[in-house]
């Protein structure tokens, strides 16, 4: 019922990935130098660069995990799309113009470029490596959600999909073939996301999705069982006996009147209505016996106000808890700061040829950014109201939503969502394959290579990286990919911002404090995280009231802290040099 | 030619005057968002914009604001 494959979906899915390879082989010639490789030999245009920022960025948390959240929790997903956006600020006003001056290939250079030193080279590539590795999560996590849908196979199936995907792009042609995937995905991305939200609009809202008769409001009950088989209200699940799709408006606005559905909305038009209305959501509760473990999806009818304004994801907000706030304010700080502190975007500034192309592909990327998010909320919101939502999985909203419309809408959203992943997953790898390659096998570990040495070193490690890569997608199953994200977010955040922006505007920095900086922020926010009760709950399976941490998103204290511990470092050590020039 | 030798300038310029004002400009809007939501949690429940709360508005304020101040800041930039 959820998930029903169709010939024309696989069709459209295999033209969009055949396309995206084709591309990345004809681009080959061109990443055969290092410079080409590592920087497609700073020669991309800032246009193409600002599009293929947006490709790069708006990952599989930006459109399913968002999306999937405004539809499951409200207002709250949205706050993403707020963060994820005001952190492109920090990218333009602070560190666009002096990064593209001072780096080369990888993040290292850039925070090195003063100093020379081994120990910032080792400490930056590991950080590099880290951030990339959480920020690979989500993104193949997303990969095999949309695979189980779209052709009918398992999630592991859709992971090696991407995994084997992106590392042709990435091996074929490097940073050349990643920007043009960048930006034929960010383009078809926006464009797309457009077309949905003017179906959207064009709909209107309407009373249980525009299905005659009431809301259907009995529970519905999906059984794991040990053996692997599934029941559905205590009947093995087939293709004619499914959960049925969830997430409907049970009543319009009094102005409406008797009316089953408002007709065509404006934008501001929409939002009006849809916060006087009432919807159904569903709450789920688990519990485990030994025939297996019973999800309970109980729907509740409840005034969609409620899911407008904060609180419907953070409970800490409405519930008023300082321990919830304090999670609130910590993660919207770390949005804001993480992004200017993320290896695979700031590597797109060495495929520019000056400061004022950075600049300016900075602002392209952030007019796309800006639009696509003002999108999201159309699409949550869509979403939840479509009566087409899998209550089992959050990252299927925005696909689902796409079915409400056409199965051929369905298959080129799935397409391009699968195609956001390849952009921003080869970004991720080509910033991680830079860092082991120039990073630590040619500066750290000092091993003379030739320009094609270089390339073979960089492409063995895309093939490392895709391989880890895929084996964390099958692991972390079923998470929402806009909460992994937040991670990577967080940790990016500690470990490399107080080091750049000090670097930049503080003369008394050191290189020891640079060090410093890094890895206590990196191990600092990577120990709140493993140690917090998110991780407890939705990783070791424990209650999260056991975990030792009073918050579970770590910037607030592990940023500031960065910073601390660059200046007091950076005091008790030897002044630098005098710069050279 | 070596890396070392291939490198970039060592030193690079800060940055502008304008874009660090545009920048603290922008903070004071964000910080006000995420100030106004955990002190009046309540206040942004309220529709003054023809019935979209506050909260939409303030969002969708801060996404069309980064932009604008974005635009700004390449124009002014551009005549240097």
């Amino acid at each position: 019922m959820l998930h029903e494959t169709s010939p024309l979906a696989i069709g459209i899915f295999a033209a969009f990935v055949a396309g995206v390879l084709w591309l990345s082989f004809r681009l080959g010639r061109k990443g055969q130098s290092a410079q080409g490789y590592y920087a497609a030999h700073g020669q991309v245009h800032w246009a193409v660069n600002g599009i293929a920022f947006a490709g790069d960025y708006l990952s599989a948390a930006s459109f399913l995990g968002i999306c999937g959240m405004i539809a499951f929790h409200g207002y709250d997903g949205f706050l993403y799309s707020i963060g994820f956006l005001a952190g492109w600020v920090v990218a333009l006003f602070v560190i666009a113009e002096p990064i593209k001056e001072l780096g080369r290939f990888t993040f290292a250079d850039a925070l090195d470029a003063r100093f020379d030193s081994w120990g910032i080279k080792l400490a930056v590539a590991i950080s590099t490596l880290v951030v990339s590795v959480f920020y690979l999560i989500p993104q193949m996590v997303g990969a095999g959600s949309l695979v189980t849908p779209l052709l009918g196979l398992p999630h592991w199936v859709g992971v090696i999909l991407v995994g084997v995907a992106v590392t042709c792009i990435v091996v074929t042609a490097g940073m050349v073939s990643t920007t043009w995937v960048q930006f034929i995905k960010g383009s078809l991305l926006v464009l797309f996301c457009g077309v949905l939200t003017g179906l959207i609009l064009a709909r209107g809202l309407a009373v249980n999705a525009g299905r005659e008769g009431p809301v259907e409001m009995t529970p519905q009950v999906r059984t794991l069982r040990p053996d692997g088989t599934v029941l559905v209200d205590g009947k093995p699940r087939g293709p004619d006996h499914d959960l049925r799709p969830v997430g409907t408006i049970t009543r319009l606005p009094e102005r409406y009147g008797d009316a089953r559905v408002t007709g065509p909305l404006g934008p501001l038009a929409y939002l009006a209505a849809l916060e006087d209305s009432t919807v159904v959501t569903w709450e789920k509760t688990t519990r485990t016996d030994a025939e297996g473990m019973h999800e309970t999806f109980t729907p509740r009818e409840r005034p969609a106000a409620q899911l407008l304004r904060p609180g419907g994801y953070f409970k800490g907000l409405a519930g008023n808890t300082l321990a919830g706030r304090l999670d609130f304010a910590s993660l919207m700080l770390a949005l804001f700061c993480g992004t200017a502190s993320l290896p695979h975007i700031l590597i797109r500034y060495y495929t520019v040829k000056d400061a004022a192309a950075a600049r300016k592909s900075t602002v392209v990327g952030i007019a796309a950014i800006g639009g696509f998010y003002v999108l999201t909320l159309y699409l949550g919101l869509g979403a939840m109201t479509s009566g087409a939502l899998d209550p089992t999985d959050t990252n299927m909203a925005a696909p689902l939503l796409a079915k409400s419309f056409s199965e051929t809408l369905f298959a080129i959203i799935s397409a391009i969502a699968f195609t956001t992943v390849l952009g921003t997953v080869s970004g991720l790898i080509m910033a991680g394959s830079g860092a082991v390659a120039h990073d630590l096998v040619e500066n750290v570990c000092g091993v003379r290579m030739t320009d094609h040495e270089k390339v073979r070193v960089g492409k063995l490690a895309a093939v490392a990286l895709g391989i880890v890569a895929m084996a964390l997608g099958i692991v972390f199953k079923g998470f929402n990919v806009g909460f992994l994200v937040g991670w990577a977010f967080n940790i990016a955040a500690s470990a490399n911002l107080p080091a750049l922006v000090m670097l930049l505007f503080w003369r008394r920095t050191t290189k020891q404090g640079i060090i410093a900086a890094v890895i206590v922020g990196m191990l600092a926010s990577l120990g709140w995280i493993l140690l917090s009760a998110d991780t407890f709950e939705k990783v070791y399976g424990l209650p999260g009231s056991q975990a030792p941490m009073p918050f579970s998103q770590p910037g607030l204290v592990t940023i500031p802290l960065g910073f601390v511990v660059l200046v007091v470092v950076s005091l008790l050590t030897p002044p630098p040099s005098p710069v050279r020039r | 030619m070596t890396d070392r030798d291939a490198r970039q300038p060592r030193t690079a310029a800060p940055a502008s005057r304008l874009g660090l004002a545009l920048f603290g400009l922008y903070v004071l809007l964000y910080g006000g968002f995420i100030t106004l939501v955990l002190a009046r949690p309540d206040l942004v429940a309220e529709r003054p914009f023809g019935g979209v709360n506050l909260a939409i508005a303030c969002g969708l304020g801060l996404i069309v604001a980064a932009v604008l101040l974005s635009v700004v800041y390449m124009v002014a930039r551009a005549g240097r």
